[in-house]
């Protein structure tokens, strides 16, 4: 199979691979995938708690080329963005900045729910501290 | 040292000088149909066909009148199998193969099913071989045909073709092997092995693509097929269809190179092999060999390497040409059924690599192989929430998979 260079680029040199402390309030950590399937993402967020905005992203990925590029570039994207606007970001706006091909455009839906899934733990930690039952308030993420 | 590495010799391997040297003339020179019988064209093709009948015949320890021509292992084994179920059906319509046969018997086999005929698909043990047991309890008095693949093609594991030989002896049921990865590799005797049908292949063991041959035993018992491509008769009525001669000849030219050097390049490619095994567990944790380490091609190799998706690995690795159990190098995007059914997890299977040596595998070319898995490996696990996770102390085995 053919990669494009932004595949490449990513999987060559990934941007923020790493991990953050995963008990701050502030940080929100997504674990989706699975290994039988062949890929697992681990994508993390650290929120600005007074400005509402991601100060920094980290991401670990089990997986093939296209998944490690698209947890990288996810990363990328998020820096600098709220969390509303984090919550925007669209499976297919990965698969066209990467050109990824059909049978791959399920590591930009795994993509997409990791960063779901990061900010659904960074808010049920935030309504925790504030003393807000977990239910309430937010949607809760598409797992 | 020339880049890319070729290490996929179970793919299919190139073709040795001396074969091509030995086809060349029949292509241009030697041009003609071996069956014309009354020109002399014809008698030099027909001449080296027998030649090479009588090469390929010694490779397996058979006699020149027992071996087809086929344009290769696929259709020997369809022939060996239909020719089988077709001719023997007032016997029986069982058929006894197992589940990591290549998919060029159990396709076939499926195919008979929707015709009406019953098969059994054997499990495999952890190392990779049936369970001789498991094998005699599945025979009854319906069965006509046992099919049970040499070597696997992809983790290089050897059934005990010998011992089923002797059940299927005991029991007057036929015994067709595909033999497409041994022959020409380690000693294959079908007298020794008690084996009534053998497929095999040239571009397997350095001869061109599209010849192949399946032996047919024609005493003790005399078994009978049903031909499966009529027309003119060719191949004892077996095969028709006009002879591939320069193919033909490359197929006997390998094969008596294959006999000749077997021992020796075999004790090369079992160091080299070694070499690479150890070499690798040297430097990196948490590697699982799939199947048997003792029954197992000298030049093949079958690594998991824990915690590293298998195509992220060949993308970091692709001056090297190997392949991958992973599913995302599949067509059908499923890992690999071979290492599903050693029933070691999907995520090994996910994880793995097949190595296969061969006659222009260099020392040098394995150490560089050592080295660039070994830094890939550690940078993928770096990157790796297993990996990670495993650090930590966290049993994999009992998380919650959130799977989409």
């Amino acid at each position: 199979m053919a990669y494009s260079n932004k595949v490449i680029d990513h999987y060559e040199n990934p941007r923020n691979v790493g991990s953050l402390p995963k008990d701050d309030v502030n940080v929100g950590t997504g674990l989706v995938g699975a290994p039988e399937c062949g890929d697992v993402m681990k994508l993390q967020v650290k929120v600005n708690p007074d400005t509402g905005v991601i100060d920094d992203a980290k991401f670990k990925t089990f997986g093939c080329g296209s998944a490690i590029a698209s947890s990288s570039l996810a990363t990328e994207w998020l820096k600098g963005k709220t969390v509303d606007q984090a919550l925007a970001i669209k499976n297919t706006e990965i698969v066209a900045e990467l050109s990824l091909p059909p049978v791959k455009i399920h590591c930009s839906v795994l993509a997409e729910d990791a960063i779901k899934a990061a900010i659904a733990d960074y808010k049920a930690k935030q309504d925790k501290e504030k003393g807000v039952p977990a239910t309430a308030g937010h949607a809760q993420p598409n797992a | 040292m020339k880049l890319p590495i070729y290490m996929d010799y179970h793919a299919t391997t190139p073709v040795d000088p001396r074969v091509l040297e030995a086809m060349t003339p029949f292509f241009t020179q030697h041009f003609g149909n071996a069956a014309s019988r009354n020109h002399a064209f014809g008698w030099e093709a027909e001449e080296a066909v027998d030649t090479a009948r009588k090469q390929v015949a010694d490779l397996i320890g058979a006699s020149a009148k027992e071996v087809i021509f086929t344009s290769g292992a696929t259709e020997s084994n369809n022939l060996a199998i239909k020719g089988v179920a077709e001719m023997y059906r007032e016997k029986g319509n069982h058929i006894i193969t197992c589940v990591i046969e290549h998919k060029a018997v159990i396709d076939t086999c499926k195919k008979l099913e929707k015709q009406g005929a019953r098969v059994t698909y054997l499990p495999v043990q952890k190392d990779g071989r049936i369970s001789l047991d498991e094998l005699r309890d599945a025979i009854t008095d319906k069965t006509i045909l046992i099919t049970i693949m040499t070597a696997n093609n992809e983790i290089g594991v050897l059934q005990p073709i010998a011992e089923i030989g002797a059940i299927a002896k005991e029991k007057g049921i036929l015994f067709h092997t595909d033999a497409v990865q041994a022959v020409g590799k380690v000693p294959v005797n079908v007298n020794d092995l008690k084996v009534d049908l053998l497929s095999l292949s040239a571009h397997k063991m350095y001869g061109p693509k599209g010849a192949g041959a399946l032996y047919v035993r024609r005493r003790s018992p005399r078994v009978l097929l049903a031909e499966q491509i009529n027309g003119g008769g060719h191949e004892r009525g077996m095969r028709s269809g006009t002879l591939n001669v320069p193919g033909i000849v490359g197929l006997g030219k390998s094969a008596e190179i294959a006999k000749n050097e077997m021992a020796a390049e075999s004790e090369r490619l079992r160091r080299l092999r070694e070499r690479l095994n150890a070499g690798l567990h040297r430097n990196l944790d948490e590697l699982y060999v799939n199947g048997s380490m003792e029954h197992r091609l000298p030049h093949s190799l079958n690594i998991s390497f824990a915690y590293v998706e298998g195509e992220s690995l060949l993308m970091g690795i692709n001056d090297v040409a190997v392949s991958s159990g992973s599913a995302c190098t599949s067509a059908s995007l499923e890992p690999s059924y071979v290492l599903k059914a050693l029933g070691a997890g999907d995520d090994l299977a996910h994880s793995s690599i097949r190595f296969g040596l061969g006659r222009w595998t260099t020392e040098e070319e394995v150490d560089y192989v050592i080295e660039k898995l070994t830094t890939v490996v550690r940078r993928l696990r770096e990157m790796s929430p297993l990996y990670e996770m495993v650090k930590e102390g966290v049993d994999l085995s009992k998380m919650q998979w959130v799977t989409h």
